[in-house]
């Protein structure tokens, strides 16, 4: 049984892959490494094209971190979702935006390409003409007084797009196919070639809620590829806007998901926190949802003492006031009713599609980037990653429950320990002798957030890819509602809470 | 002149009922935002809405046939009927002899049914979600009220709302436990015929879990405005029956002056407010319960005004 490393270090290797090493790999190792993914032995991390190669991140049982690269030549590759499904929609889209073809891949529909653009696959080395219209043929499932439901992409709240095609029996669910890409925005393609400062902007907008752990994990990613270590009260001050970042979208998220049983005082609520939460980030940093505040290099805006005060009256007001919203929760048995044994998701899923957040800590996935790899200052705080069996809408709201209280303990010990000093340093981009990557793996309130990405001679952005943890969450979702009935639906949905944008890129 | 001025004082509740319908909803509304710490829309709203929707275009589907046109002014003319013979400040007005609880049931299963049959003419999924949903509530809440109305109509003995109204305003009445029972159920009914928490939820924008909503999402202009009418009339019609029935006090009485009158408005607008006070406290203090869960709460109420009329059978034997 190999390593991931003993895999890496056999072929040739990257010279400037940082922190984490990569290897150019041949299609038996690439095979092999397949067959360790399919047999459940290591998790895909993310899955993503170049005009002429395809890469994989992975984690092995050691939690060793690589990635391995294959040469396409003709533009094929042999497929990983056909033995680890995980993988098929992330192949599906690297062949939209590619054209790269994985040999034997079950599901070759089209993903983020719905047949609007003027190009097919726009980021090949040659792009094609405009692709003929085809309509999208959804999965069937056959039997008596079966009835199809197609929900959305446009919905009666204010919601991103996606389509969810319900084939149910009566108000019994037996098939959920999801369609997403309707808020494909080209990030991949605007990246390509863009100055690290632009490049910084784009990685925060991927996905509004989650401003702060994209522009960190991009942050992160340049700073490994240059070499650069940030000075520490960045460090610190960066980890302090992840955690009200954090604390921010639990708090909306336990509130909304109450109000899709309709239990409106819960929203309400958890609602009023949310907004003292955006408020204090606002008086400290300068930005309700801190945008644009993490720079590669450092951070944008310092912590002023009337901004440090601002956020320890929020701690205090949320310590004082959630304990009574948790009892409350506990406490509705209306509400428990909805929310316990509803839209349960395997453990054996969660593992096999490595699914990040409270999806996969919901369902016995002990992982969170903070602790695996790990990175500063998380190595230098006290904190517990809950973990629960169940698995069902009751589990995910417990973990964003212990996950605010374990944020708000972070909180306090970087505003009691934060170092002094420089908040940023420049970045000496330009001049080098060969192209340099990087990458980097961070928690957003969703789950993991991988950065990979490549810097030119030129100093400017070559690829970066970005993958939203949503991309093993939304086919969970499918899984998980299996069984259930059609109006439990939207409680499930808002209980994973996943991404539209950060998936759609 | 008698008639006409009982004609005039028969024709004031029935506009008077049409004009409260909002109001009593956007009270609703009102008391429930300010229970979660909102603002919340004026009380008025609700007739905005209404000339808003009313000075739309209608869009129709292409399939849409004449049934799904006409609907909606069927489903308001029965409702106004019904909830205009209910007796809100007065019994014994010129057309009370109409005023059954028989009647009532019939006029509602009908537009509910007619409802029902417009959900699913356009053909889709919501609607039809949407009607077989209000279909299996209605099955198990029609009973349940019918129900209600035999343990009603044993203790007052008759089915005729003014009557039954002048007896439990009357001091024989006294103490009684099928009476009991019948409230709750009649509570329990009201709740899910309205599409209210825990059985529907009309605020919500999640068309999966919509009852009523989903069955007219396809209806839009004067159509909605009709419907949404209809359904502030049920509300308050419930409300009127449950404050008749049950609270008689200081119902006027047809024929006995202006003043009696006038205090039977003033009590019937009272009674109106607490009931709509205790119905936002409930809606905000419970969640919405499965779809399939339903049957148990109207299996419950249906129960208990099973046992309400078995009880008066028993104790009448002894």
């Amino acid at each position: 049984m190999p390593a991931l490393a003993d895999l890496i270090e056999a072929d040739r290797q990257v010279e400037h892959h940082a922190p984490w090493p990569r290897a150019v790999v041949a299609p038996k190792l690439w095979n092999l490494a397949v067959e360790q993914l399919a047999n459940g032995r290591w998790n895909l991390l993310g899955l993503w094209g170049e005009p002429d190669k395809v890469h994989m991140a992975l984690l092995d049982e050691a939690l060793d971190i690589g990635v391995i690269s294959l040469d396409c030549r003709g533009g094929r590759y042999p497929s990983v979702g056909q033995h680890h499904p995980p993988a098929l929609r992330l192949e599906r889209a690297a062949a939209d935006l590619f054209g790269l073809a994985p040999q034997g891949l079950p599901d070759t529909r089209r993903w983020l390409d719905h047949g609007q653009w003027d190009v097919s696959h726009p980021l090949a080395a040659r792009p094609g003409g405009p692709p003929a219209a085809a309509s999208y043929r959804f999965l069937v499932a056959e039997g008596e007084s079966l009835h199809q439901i197609a929900v959305g992409p446009v919905h009666a709240g204010i919601i991103e797009p996606g389509h969810f095609r319900f084939t149910a029996g009566g108000e019994t669910v037996v098939r959920l196919e999801e369609r997403l890409g309707y808020v494909h925005k080209g990030i991949e393609g605007l990246m390509a070639g863009a100055a690290i400062d632009r490049a910084a902007k784009l990685a925060g907008r991927t996905s509004g809620d989650s401003t702060v752990a994209y522009s960190l994990a991009f942050a992160r990613a340049v700073e490994a590829a240059l070499g650069v270590t940030p000075p520490p009260r960045a460090t610190w001050l960066r980890a302090l806007m992840a955690e009200l970042e954090r604390l921010a979208n639990h708090l909306g998220d336990i509130g909304a998901i109450c109000n899709d049983a309709a239990f409106a005082i819960m929203h309400a609520h958890c609602g009023v926190l949310r907004e003292r939460a955006l408020r204090a980030a606002d008086a400290a940093f300068g930005h309700r949802l801190m945008r644009d505040r993490i720079l590669p290099g450092g951070t944008a805006s310092d912590l002023n003492e009337a901004g440090a005060d601002a956020i320890r009256s929020l701690v205090a007001e949320i310590r004082r006031r959630f304990p009574h919203l948790v009892e409350l929760y506990d406490n509705t048995a209306s509400l428990q009713d909805r929310t316990v044994a509803t839209g349960r998701l395997k453990v054996e899923l969660a593992r096999q599609y490595a699914a990040g957040g409270y999806v996969g800590r919901a369902s016995g996935r002990d992982f969170d980037a903070r602790r695996t790899p790990g990175y500063a200052p998380y190595d230098q705080l006290t904190f517990d990653v809950p973990v629960l069996q169940e698995g069902d809408v009751n589990a995910r709201v417990w973990i964003r429950v212990r996950e605010v209280e374990q944020s708000l303990s972070l909180v306090e010990q970087i505003l009691g320990r934060l170092p002094a000093g420089p908040i940023h340093i420049d970045l000496a981009v330009a001049g080098s002798a060969a192209p340099r990557e990087g990458m980097a793996l961070v928690e957003g309130f969703r789950g993991d957030i991988l950065a990979w990405l490549r810097i030119g001679e030129d100093g400017t952005i070559e690829r970066c890819h970005l993958r939203d943890p949503s991309w093993f969450q939304w086919p969970l979702l499918e899984a998980a509602i299996e069984g259930n009935i059609v109006a439990d639906f939207p409680l499930c949905n808002k209980s994973f809470n996943c991404s539209y944008s950060g998936h759609d890129l | 002149m008698a008639v006409i001025l009982e004609l005039a004082v028969q024709g004031a509740q029935m506009f008077s009922v049409l004009l409260l319908a909002p109001l009593l909803i956007g009270f609703v509304r009102k008391v429930k935002a300010r229970l979660v710490r909102r603002q919340g829309p004026s009380v008025i709203q609700p007739y905005r809405d209404l000339v808003r929707l009313m000075r739309k275009e209608v869009v129709l589907a292409d399939n849409a046939s004449w049934l799904f046109r006409v609907t909606p002014y069927l489903i308001f003319a029965a409702t106004w009927v019904a909830a205009a013979l209910v007796p809100t400040f007065a019994t014994g007005l010129e057309f009370s002899w109409a005023a059954d609880l028989i009647v009532i049931v019939a006029l509602l299963g009908s537009a509910r049914f007619f409802q029902a049959l417009a959900g699913m003419d356009v053909g889709t999924s919501f609607g039809g979600i949407g009607a077989s949903r209000e279909v299996m509530i209605a099955s198990l809440a029609e009973p349940a009220m019918l129900l209600i109305v035999f343990s009603l109509a044993l203790v007052a003995g008759a089915t005729q709302l003014s009557t039954v109204a002048a007896f439990m305003g009357s001091p024989e009445v006294g103490l009684r436990v099928s009476l009991g029972m019948s409230l709750i159920a009649l509570v329990m009914v009201a709740i899910a015929e309205n599409a209210r928490i825990p059985v529907d939820n009309p605020a919500t924008h999640l068309e999966l879990t919509m009852v009523h909503e989903a069955m007219i999402l396809e209806y839009s202009g004067r159509h909605l405005a009709m419907i949404e009418l209809a359904s502030f009339l049920k509300l308050l019609l419930y409300m009127s029956l449950i404050s008749c029935v049950f609270l008689p006090w200081g119902l006027g009485s047809a024929g006995t002056g202006a003043k009696s009158l006038a205090i039977g408005a003033a009590a019937y607008l009272g009674k109106l407010a607490v009931l709509a006070i205790l119905l936002a406290v409930f809606e905000t203090a419970v969640a919405k319960m499965r779809v399939f869960r339903v049957p148990d709460f109207l299996g419950a109420a249906l129960m208990l005004a099973l046992l309400g009329t078995l009880l008066l059978f028993v104790s009448r034997s002894l």
